[in-house]
């Protein structure tokens, strides 16, 4: 037997009986502030990505709103609209799309691989701890006039030591998972038996060692360069110049990598069936981590195509295709296995994969457009076309970690979201994303400047764009925070939701519902991909 | 309803140290890596000048009053080399349940790495630059001072594996082969800076 059950005794906080309430509250946090365990740390992550995507999204919904008049009224200083720019973008990478999905498999991947913790997981409680101390200290310099293009000398240094620590806080974190993945597998998994998630989570978080390491190296670069010489890269006008390619594509496709997985695993259950091409989902997956090597490389691999040979057109198609082509396929390759997994299933109505697919087909749009814009002839380079494949792709990775939170969270809290909530969440986001972006994509084509919020004029309705745009973003952030209301109402005092809610195949959702602190009393045998499907009565499996 | 899986047997002794330090090396090669070819860009796209003997077309990248101390760089490599034969011998040693000798090697690893710590510094101070004299000086410090780091890390890992070494866990080899292999990857990202940074400048 491998299982135990705790609902009775629930969580690990020391009890407190007798004293205060301000003792129990006190220690309440220290236990969450110190908690090796993987789901708290897990939770962590998630709660504070989805707030920082809330406020990230109002950004982008003010910044929608001052581009409406482009030589009119204006809500912002001129002076702050480059720092807020920034600030959008740092926010959605380093504090949304990251800390997301690195918080999703950290708090799932060690239940799916039959595994008591996670490896050196104080590790990765001290990468939690860099990552936000780091983050805060980032946009904290921005909101005091640093960051790029900021005014303040000492707040651009402070900006860059942020997003440093930030960085070294997000590696810790992932060092943590990925041995994991590789060390702490249940006897008879294989790593072709292990868990999609927990593929995605190895691919992405090797994607992400990649890339990391490299912004690091350029961070410090940047640091000692503007605090003591200002001589080699430009000084606070070049920090964009050199780091932008983090929080630009394809970079942006390495931290949504392991979203990919998310879905194609709630896909695979949605289907009620093993998954006859799981392998192909497989492939998928670590195609699109291979977007790393655009980001490592630093460099936009574009078409120019313009009076040149055909040799020449054919070797700038190759690094094209590899570092900007080929990650699109990957979620290409997903998307299509996986509806066909349902339509040779007998696909179940499971709300966490509405926010999750649409999601998913977001990126998806996304790196199209990155496809497009590199096309040289096609003049969208510098326009708000990039901004809108931003859009796209950040704000599809956080409707995957909604569908994500909905389809775990009977394992980590112990109760369900109504599925109405989720459907109807899912669809407001969908159009969310969609308004903030597919106008900037039209603009783009009509030659609207990226990162400004005015001095630009165009034959067509550029307010009707700007507005839907607007529009878009503060929709997306009405969703985000009717999404933590609601899991907060339903992770609280919800319908209890059982040990195997979704009618399961992997190895988490055989603990109990919240799972266990330690998860396992011993590390369970499997002898294929689906170890549930092998002991559910027979005619479970549709 | 929770499902009962049967329990599995015993998982095989886990590697899980040496693994997780091989990623952190392999991180650390890509930070060194990533720097080292931001430093070659540069060096690359600086423009030509005259050569001190007026001979050649040179890149006017290191500045000419700038001597590097090559006698200590190059020491350096012997002193990495010796570095990597300690960590050597504190595997075979606790592979062996050779405590005492494990804890020596760890003891003579650690002194080795203050040595080339020792030695990373020592060429700040000969070569007298400062860290805003220009680009070129920003960069080196940048990129030096982050080997520097690295090796302090090293040491970090070299006294936890000698405390654990003392207090009877010499036997570790998972924590004695993956300390020895962050002392392999810290020797070979040496050798890249010494040869891009140090040797061809």
């Amino acid at each position: 037997m491998t299982t135990f059950d705790t609902h009775a005794s629930g969580s690990h906080v020391t009890s407190t009986s007798g004293s205060s309430a301000i003792g129990a509250f006190l220690a309440g946090v220290a236990a969450w502030a110190t908690t090796t365990d993987h789901k708290r740390i897990g939770r962590l992550f998630i709660g504070l990505a989805l707030i920082v995507g809330a406020a990230g999204a109002a950004i982008g919904a003010l910044l929608g709103f001052e581009r409406i008049s482009a030589d009119g009224y204006s809500l912002l200083e001129s002076n702050t609209i480059e720092q807020l720019f920034s600030l959008y973008r740092v926010a959605l990478a380093f504090g949304v799309a990251i800390p997301l999905m690195l918080g999703i498999a950290i708090a799932v991947v060690p239940l799916q691989l039959g595994s008591k913790s996670l490896a050196f997981a104080r590790l990765a409680m001290f990468g939690f701890w860099m990552w936000l101390a780091g983050f805060v200290v980032a946009v904290a310099s921005i909101g005091a006039n640093g960051g790029p293009g900021g005014g303040n000398a000492d707040m651009v240094d402070l900006f860059l030591l942020g997003l440093g620590i930030c960085a070294v806080g997000a590696i810790a974190a992932i060092v943590s998972l990925v041995t994991t993945v590789l060390v702490n597998r249940a006897p008879g998994m294989s790593l072709d038996r292990a868990p999609i998630t927990s593929w995605g989570a190895m691919a992405g978080g090797f994607a992400l060692l990649v890339t990391l390491p490299v912004l690091l190296g350029t961070v410090i670069y940047l640091y000692v360069d503007h605090r003591y010489a200002r001589a080699a890269f430009g000084g606070n006008k070049g920090i964009s110049e050199w780091i932008g390619w983090a929080v630009t594509q394809p970079q942006t496709y390495v931290y949504a990598a392991i979203g990919v997985a998310v879905m194609a695993e709630i896909a695979i259950v949605a289907s009620g069936r093993r998954h006859p091409q799981r392998f192909a989902l497989m492939v998928g997956v670590g195609i699109v981590s291979l977007a790393a090597l655009g980001g490592a490389t630093q460099m936009q691999h574009g078409l120019t195509w313009t009076d040149t040979s055909v040799g020449e057109k054919i070797k700038e198609l190759i690094p094209y295709l590899v570092f900007n082509g080929l990650p699109a396929l990957g979620v290409l390759v997903v998307l299509g296995v996986s509806v066909l997994g349902l339509a040779m299933g007998k696909p179940r109505v499971m709300s966490p994969l509405v926010p999750a697919f649409l999601g998913l087909g977001m990126v998806l749009v996304g790196m199209l457009g990155h496809l497009i814009s590199l096309f040289k002839p096609a003049g969208l380079a510098g326009t708000v076309f990039e901004e809108g494949e931003f859009v796209y792709v950040v704000y599809g990775t956080v409707l995957i970690g909604l569908g994500a939170v909905a389809y775990w969270g009977p394992k980590l809290w112990g109760r369900r979201l109504p599925d109405s909530a989720v459907f109807g969440l899912g669809l407001l986001g969908f159009l969310g994303t969609v308004l903030a972006a597919f106008p900037m994509y039209i603009a783009g084509f009509a030659n609207q400047p990226a990162g400004q919020v005015d001095g630009f004029t165009y034959g067509g309705p550029q307010e009707l764009w700007n507005t839907l745009s607007a529009a878009g973003h503060a929709l997306m952030a009405v969703t985000v925070v009717l999404f933590l209301l609601t899991a907060l109402r339903a992770f609280t005092a919800g319908e209890l939701s059982g040990d195997d809610p979704w009618d399961a195949q992997t190895l988490e959702w055989s603990v109990s519902s919240p799972a266990p602190h330690d998860n396992f009393v011993s590390m369970p045998s499997v002898s294929s991909a689906e170890p549930l499907l092998d002991i559910k009565p027979a005619g479970s499996e549709k | 309803m929770t499902h009962a899986l049967p329990a599995g047997p015993q998982p095989a002794p886990r590697r899980q140290v040496f693994i997780g330090t091989g990623l952190v090396a392999g991180a650390g090669a890509l930070l060194i890596g990533g720097m080292l070819s931001i430093w070659l860009r540069f060096r690359a796209n600086a423009p030509l000048r005259t050569s001190s003997d007026g001979l050649y077309q040179i890149k006017d990248w290191l500045p000419e009053a700038i001597k590097i101390p090559e006698v200590i760089t190059n020491v350096n490599l012997g002193t990495f080399t010796v570095i990597c034969i300690m960590a050597q011998w504190a595997v075979y040693s606790s592979r062996r349940h050779d405590s005492r000798h494990t804890t020596s090697a760890l003891g003579l690893t650690f002194l080795f790495g203050l040595a080339a710590i020792n030695a990373l510094v020592t060429t700040f101070t000969q070569m007298e630059i400062g860290v805003a004299d220009g680009a070129y000086q920003s960069m080196f410090y940048a990129i030096t001072g982050t080997m520097i780091a690295l090796v302090a890390g090293g040491l970090g890992y070299t006294l936890a594996a000698l405390f654990k070494s003392i207090g009877g866990r010499a036997t570790n080899t998972d924590l004695m082969s993956a300390h020895a292999l962050y002392w392999y990857f810290l020797a070979a990202a040496y050798v890249a800076v010494w040869f891009v940074v140090y040797v061809q400048k």
